[in-house]
C-alpha cells in the first residue's frame, strides 16, 4: 500500500485495518506522533491527511491510499511554529506538542484569539494552561515573514 | 490498539452498489470516518470482526435540494456541513450542532451517517434531524427505502436497518419557525453531552432531546401542551415527567431533569 508521507513515496506492509498513527510509529519510523487516548479525545495523534488534522489513531491505514499524510517530522525540526513553542514555552512534559502543532498549521491568516481555541478545541494539554500555547500561535500567524519561512518549509 | 489485526478483515468498496452487493452476500460493519468504530476497536470492546470500507463514495458526499427538501449525502462530513451554504440557509442549527461535535479532528472525519448509525442516545446531530422530522434513505440491493428519523431507534443503539442496507442520505423537509439549539456538556469542545435540545418554535413546536431516554426522543407530550397554550411552567412540568435520563459517568438523572427542562424554558424565552 501507498500513500505521500512528507513529501515522500512510501510503501507500506501493514495490516490494512491498522491505525495509520501505528504504521507511522512502528513501520516508518517516525515516533513524533504521540498515543495520548486512543479515542479521539486529546488531540496529540494529530496528522493532515490532505491538509486537514484528524486523529491518527481513528484511521485505518487502507484509508490514506493515494494521500498525501503530513507528520510533526515533515516541518524538519526549524520550522518557525516549533521555535515559537520552545520560546514561549508552549511546551512542558511535549506530550500534546506535535498534535497542537499540526493542528494549528491549517489556521487561516490573521486568526482571533476564539479562532485559535476553535482550531485546537480538539487537543488537550495538562502542563501548560493554554496560554503559552495561543500565545505561540498567536505570534506565528500575525509575523509575516515567519509566515512565509514557515510555508518554504512545508514545501520542502 | 487492545483487538488483534489478526482477526480483522477488511474489504473495501469503490462503489455504492459493490458496497450493496457485499452487503447481501456478507456480514459486515460499514465504517466511514472511522470515529466511533476505532474508539471500539482501541478499546477492545467491538465484536465484529468484518467490516466494510465505504469512505471512498465520494457519490454518498453531495449536498442538494429537490424541490422542498434538502438532501444531505451520508458521508458529508461535519466540517462539510459547517462549510455548506445551503444548510446554514434551511438548517442553521445543524451547523451549529456541527461545530460542537468532538474538535477539528472528528469534524473532519466524523459523518452524519455514521452518527445516526452509531445509534448513540448522546449524538450530537441526531436531535437536529428528530426536531426537522428528517426522513434517513436506505438502500439495498432490493432498492430503497424511507423511514423518518423518528421510527428509526428501536432501543438503545438499536435500529430498524437490516444488515445488507447501507444509509445513502438523509432528506430534510423545508423547516418552518425558529431553530434553537443547545448542548450541555462538561466543556464547550470535545465532550460528550450531558444533555441536548434541539427545538423549533413554530404553531405546532417540535422538541428533541439528546441524552435524557435510551435513544434521542422528541418530547410528544410537552409539544402537545405547548400547541395548546399551556403556561412554559406546565409545560416544564410535563417534560420532567415526560422524559427517563438515568444516572451514568457523565451525569445524574436528576441533574438531566432539571436542566431538560431549563433548557425548555429558554428555548421558549429565546424564540418568543
Amino acid at each position: 500500500m501507498q500513500f505521500r508521507l512528507n513529501g515522500a513515496d512510501v510503501e507500506v506492509g501493514a495490516h490494512p485495518m491498522s491505525r495509520l498513527l501505528d504504521v507511522l510509529r512502528e513501520e516508518c519510523n517516525l515516533t513524533g506522533t504521540k498515543e495520548g487516548c486512543g479515542e479521539g479525545e486529546c488531540g496529540a495523534c494529530t496528522v493532515l491527511i490532505d491538509g486537514e488534522p484528524v486523529c491518527s489513531c481513528l484511521v485505518p491505514v487502507s484509508q490514506v491510499e493515494g494521500a498525501e499524510v503530513l507528520s510533526i517530522e515533515g516541518l524538519g525540526g526549524n520550522h518557525p511554529l516549533q521555535k515559537l513553542f520552545m520560546n514561549e514555552v508552549g511546551a512542558q512534559c511535549g506530550i500534546c506538542t506535535p498534535g497542537m502543532i499540526m493542528a494549528a498549521l491549517t489556521l487561516p491568516d490573521d486568526p482571533t484569539l476564539d479562532d485559535v481555541k476553535t482550531a485546537l478545541a480538539g487537543n488537550l494539554c495538562r502542563c501548560t494552561g493554554y496560554s503559552a500555547i495561543y500565545r505561540a500561535v498567536l505570534k506565528w500567524k500575525t509575523n509575516e515573514i515567519q509566515r512565509a519561512d514557515a510555508t518554504q518549509e512545508i514545501q520542502r | 490498539m487492545k483487538t488483534a489485526l489478526s482477526d480483522l478483515d477488511l474489504r473495501v468498496a469503490s462503489s455504492v452498489n459493490e458496497a450493496l452487493t457485499i452487503l447481501r452476500d456478507e456480514k459486515r460493519t460499514p465504517i466511514a470516518g472511522a470515529t466511533d468504530v476505532y474508539v471500539g476497536l482501541n478499546f477492545g470492546t467491538l465484536k465484529p470482526r468484518q467490516y466494510l470500507d465505504i469512505w471512498a463514495l465520494d457519490e454518498l458526499r453531495t449536498i442538494s435540494t429537490h424541490d422542498d427538501k434538502l438532501i444531505i449525502g451520508a458521508l458529508t462530513s461535519y466540517t462539510s456541513l459547517m462549510q455548506s451554504h445551503i444548510v446554514a440557509e434551511r438548517v442553521p442549527m445543524l451547523v451549529e450542532a456541527s461545530g460542537l461535535v468532538g474538535g477539528v479532528q472528528i469534524q473532519n472525519r466524523g459523518t452524519l451517517g455514521g452518527n445516526i448509525a452509531n445509534g448513540s442516545p448522546a449524538a450530537d446531530g441526531v436531535p437536529v434531524l428528530s426536531a426537522v422530522d428528517a426522513v434517513i434513505v436506505m438502500r439495498s440491493v432490493e432498492g430503497e427505502r424511507r423511514l423518518p428519523i423518528n421510527s428509526f431507534y428501536t432501543g438503545y443503539r438499536s435500529t430498524v436497518m437490516r444488515p445488507d442496507e447501507l444509509i445513502v442520505a438523509i432528506e430534510i423537509p423545508r423547516v418552518e419557525g425558529k431553530q434553537w439549539f443547545r448542548k450541555v456538556g462538561t466543556r464547550a469542545a470535545q465532550a460528550i453531552s450531558k444533555i441536548v435540545m434541539a427545538a423549533v418554535r413554530s404553531p405546532s413546536p417540535k422538541i428533541a432531546l439528546g441524552s435524557v431516554a435510551p435513544t434521542v426522543v422528541r418530547a410528544r407530550m410537552t409539544e402537545q401542551a405547548l400547541a395548546q397554550e399551556a403556561t412554559i411552567d406546565e409545560a416544564a412540568r410535563i417534560l420532567g415527567e415526560e422524559i427517563t435520563p438515568i444516572d451514568d459517568v457523565r451525569s445524574t438523572a436528576d441533574y438531566r431533569r432539571r436542566v431538560s427542562m431549563n433548557l425548555l424554558r429558554r428555548f421558549w424565552a429565546d424564540t418568543a
